[in-house]
Formats: structure tokens, sequence, C-alpha cells
């Protein structure tokens, strides 16, 4: 299968922003399982409840490490309150889209930056000087196709219940 | 920028000659093959030729060949026609984890309908066994089918030994040879197989074209109904310049065989040791002797198979992987998970499969270009972190 992917993930998938990892910082967000393919770390630091800077590493296609570089770009220089708001639409749609079957596997960015804001949050509740990394569960589950409960969704070609009026996938609506 | 093509598994380049041979087939001689004047003669005629030519590639008889139009489709006929025909026999399927999806899927299609199957492990190489292959044949199996060699990793199975067996036992046994005709040996009677699916663009054929062996007395049903083409076994007008280039392709495969497959031995063995002695933690799939020549499958830890691919690609090179990301159905390759090979690593599954037309020049462009994507990766991936601290 030919990956088509809009230019704007290209760019960042070729030179993407913010890789690494922050030395001391404030809120660690880790989400994905090798399963599904993608995983990614965020690391943020935090001034006055806003988002100094902001690292990620991605494990993961090309989408998921577009979707990470923009998210970083986006969350910088923001206050934690809009950037809770961020949604993964949000990064999707900055990236000019993203393939239908990589909008649920791989658009996770906002996961990711929404548990290290949550990290630094526990930490300031707890007292602790050092954060502690939240892991977010990816839902997805890539069950063997159970008889007669799945079908392909027609939008974006992946497997989804039949007894749900859209698509666990992509979000659209299934007749 | 000189493109370089290392995905052979996926469809290979035309024969000049093939392309020469097939187009007045698409001009002057366009007749049906069916009817009875000059023009349908002359394409009859000319897929005559194509027949034997395909027959004598394995060493079966012109009248065993039933042209297809795709691998997939001599895989599907295989199992729904003979499983139709001796439904009355019995109702079970003996078959192994590592097969094409036209077999894996067919599979499901046929235990909704009623049929049983079991699946026959595999080792760590890919290999299965032949004796546990036969311990599994019950007294309703019906027919047997293992794959002749892997398209992911390259394994090629103990076939001759299976079709012994399955000769003993008096059970149908027919191999998907798609990855292999035409690139190895292939004898459907040293095999001992009743049935085998084998496609022209596997081996320098068109696309359109394939062909099913069904050893004579071997009883099928047509999964087309319709005329009478291909002794009424597959309905539907021929593909007639296809078949006529793949019959030019498998004259050539045999003629040329031994003197590729030393070339891609040469190469295949090259670009593995020069890919280990470059590149840190990386495994090796498959079996280490019993393999397509030129096919070399690997998995990058800590990195995953799509981004690998896109950067080569825009270097030129263009290559495979069996990671989820690649897969529309995000589902990491069957193949390896039955291989015992966990996610992770089979996520930065990396398929090299050589032509007869790669070169030495190639090979090491191979070592200039991968190391250093992957290591830019690596540097990215919270995977490696973890490893080395």
């Amino acid at each position: 299968m030919a990956i088509k992917y809009s230019q704007t993930v290209m760019d960042h998938f070729t030179n993407p922003r913010n890789v690494g990892e922050l030395e001391a910082p404030d809120g660690i967000g880790e989400v994905g399982n090798p399963a599904c393919g993608d995983i990614m770390t965020f690391t943020i630091k935090v001034d006055n409840d806003v988002i100094e800077d902001v690292k990620f590493k991605t494990f993961g296609c090309g989408a998921a490490i577009a979707v990470s570089s923009m998210i970083s770009e986006m969350a910088k220089g923001k206050g934690l309150e809009d950037a809770l708001k961020i949604s993964n639409k949000d990064v999707a749609d900055q990236l000019e889209g993203l393939p239908a079957n990589k909008m649920h596997c791989s658009n996770l960015g906002a996961d990711a930056l929404h548990a290290a804001i949550r990290s630094y949050y526990n930490a300031k509740e707890n007292g602790q000087s050092t954060p502690e990394v939240v892991t977010v569960d990816h839902d997805h589950e890539h069950e063997e196709e159970k008889e007669g409960h799945t079908c392909k969704c027609p939008h974006c070609e992946i497997e989804t219940p039949l007894d749900i009026p859209y698509c666990k996938s992509c979000g659209r609506e299934v007749s | 920028m000189d493109r370089i093509y290392m995905d052979h598994i996926a469809g290979t380049p035309l024969l000049a000659e093939a392309l020469e041979a097939m187009l007045p087939f698409y001009k002057e001689k366009f007749g049906n093959p069916s009817s009875i004047h000059g023009f349908g003669e002359e394409a009859e005629t000319a897929m005559s030729e194509a027949r034997e030519k395909v027959s004598s590639l394995i060493g079966a008889l012109p009248e065993e060949i039933l042209f297809t139009s795709c691998g997939t489709e001599s895989n599907n006929f295989a199992f729904k026609g003979v499983t139709k025909a001796l439904r009355s026999k019995g109702n079970h399927i003996v078959t192994t984890p590592v097969e094409h999806f036209s077999i894996m899927h067919t599979i499901k299609a046929l235990e909704k309908a009623g049929f049983e199957v079991t699946q026959v492990p595999v080792d760590n190489t890919g290999t299965v066994d032949p004796q546990e292959v036969a311990d599994a044949i019950t007294d309703g199996t019906i027919l047997v089918s293992v794959q002749h060699a892997n398209p992911e990793v390259g394994t090629v199975q103990p076939l001759a030994d299976i079709g012994a067996l399955c000769k003993e036992e008096g059970v149908v046994f027919h191999t998907d040879a798609v990855d292999s005709t035409g690139n190895i040996p292939v004898d459907v009677n040293k095999l001992n197989v009743d049935l085998l699916s084998l496609a022209g663009n596997m081996f320098y054929g068109p696309k359109g074209a394939a062909a099913l062996y069904v050893r004579k007395g071997t009883r099928i049903q047509p999964l087309l109904d319709g005329g009478i083409q291909e002794r009424g076994k597959r309905a539907g007008t021929e593909n007639v310049p296809a078949i006529v280039g793949m019959g030019v392709a498998a004259e050539e495969a045999a003629k040329s065989m031994e003197e590729r497959s030393g070339h891609l031995n040469q190469l295949g063995k090259k670009l593995m040791s020069g890919l280990s002695d470059r590149i840190e933690n990386l495994h090796v799939f498959g079996h280490p002797e019993n393999r397509l020549p030129g096919h070399v499958s690997v998995g990058v830890e800590f990195v995953e198979g799509e981004s690998i691919l896109l950067f080569m690609d825009m270097q030129g090179v263009a290559v495979a992987s069996g990671s989820a990301c690649i897969s529309r159905s995000l589902k990491v390759s069957h193949v390896m998970l039955a291989m015992g090979i966990d996610h992770a690593t089979a996520q930065g599954s990396v398929l090299f499969s050589l032509g007869k037309d790669n070169t030495e020049a190639e090979v090491d462009k191979v070592f200039e270009v991968l190391p250093p994507i992957v290591q830019r990766l690596r540097d990215m991936s919270p995977l490696y972190k973890k490893k080395t601290t």
C-alpha cells in the first residue's frame, strides 16, 4: 500500500521539532503499546502554569512521529489549561489530515501531552520534587475478529463492531 | 536519482521479451481463444504454447495447468474447489499458520461453512515438521496444504517429505508455490503435490496471469460458473496477452534459474552479513539455509518499519516490512507472530527481496543508506533509551 501523507506530515516526519528528553522535567507522560506500533513519551517544563519547553521521543510510524512533533510545537508557550484543550483531532487538522486508518493508532499526541500535564499536577498536589510518569493505556484492541460481531468500516477499512452507529476507529457514521 | 528496487516478492519487473511477445495479442491478434475462426485459433495456439512452457517449468503435463488471474484466485480455487468436490468424504483440512492471506481468509470462510481446520505450528525458523503434519491427518481429512516458500521470512518448507506422507495417507496435497515457482526448482512429482498455485509476476511475467496445477485424477469443482474454458474448470475469457507473457517468463526462468539463483545467493549473503556487521541489535528471520535466494528478512530493534521504509524510499531504495503500521488492517505480520517473534521486534521488520537485476553496488548503497536511518530513528525512540540506560 502506498502511504499517502500530506506535505506537512512529511515535513514534520523528516524534520521533527523538539525531539529528546528534558533534564529535570516538571511532567512526564507516556502513551501507547508495541502491539499497536506506537509509543510516545513527552517531558515538559512548566513555569507559571505555562509550558516553557517540551520534548518528545516516539517509537512508531511516520504519522506517529509527525503527530508528536506537531503537538510539541502547538503546546510550547501555551498555558496548561489551554494545552489540555488541544485534541488529537486538532493535531490531525494542523497536519492537514492523516490517512483514515492512522487516525486512531498514531494520533495519540494529545493523550501523551495531557498525561505529562497530569503528571505535573500530581507532583504539585502531592508536593513531590520529581514528577512520576503518567501512562495512558491505548484502548485500541486488535482482537481476533469475533464471529459476526465486527465488520470492516466502509470509510477506513478498520474492523469495527457491527452494533454501533459510528466507526470506533475513524469516528465516521456507519449505516 | 537512481531508484533501487528490492521488493521482488511484491512483484517483479516484466521481462522485455515477455512484453514483446504480449503486444500483438493486444493489437492485431485480439481474438478470443474459444472462437473457431482464424482469430480465435491464433490466440488458442499461443495459449497452448504458454501452457506447455508453464507446465514444463514445474514438471507437469500441459493439460494439468489451469490458467487463473492471480495467485489469490489459484489458492481460493484449490481450497474451495477441492473441499466442495470432496465434501462427502470428510470436512477436515490441515494447513499452517504462516500461509498467505488468500489461504488464511479462505480457511475462515470454510470454517464458517462447517469445515474443521488444523493449523500445524511452525518452529522459530518458520519451518513445519512433516511428521506433525502427518499426525494431524484424521479419517476425515480431505485436504492438506503447506506453502512452499514464505514471502515474509523466505523459509522454504520440506515439501517433498510432507507430500510423501500425504501420499501414504491418501490425502490430497496442495502447495502455495507462488513465491517459489520460477525462483527455485519446483517439480510437482519430486514434491509429491496434487495441486500447486503459481503466479507469473513472481518470475518476471506480467500481472494478471497465474495458474493452478491440478494433477490428473484430482477432483475439483470450479469457482466460477460459466463457459467451458479451461476444460470447464475455470470459466471466463482468458487473459491471452498476460498468459503469453507468463509463458515466455516461465521458459526464461527454467533456462536461467541456476545462473539467477547463484547471483541472488551471493548478493543475499553479502546483504545479510553486511547488515549484521553494521547494525547492532539486528535479528535475522527465517531459516538460515532453506530459504529463497536473495531474500533477507530482518528485525531492527527499537524502531518501526514504516519509518525506515519512508526514509529509504526518499533515498530511492524500495523495500517492504511486516510492521503493523504498513498494513491497512494495522496488524503485525501473522507469520512473525506464529514464529514466536514478539510484537516490538516484528514492528522493526524490514524485508529485502532481491532480483536478477540487482547489483553489488546496489547492496553497497543499502549499507550506506540504512545505518544512519536506523540511528536517527533510534535516537528518537523511547525504547532505545530504556535499553541503554
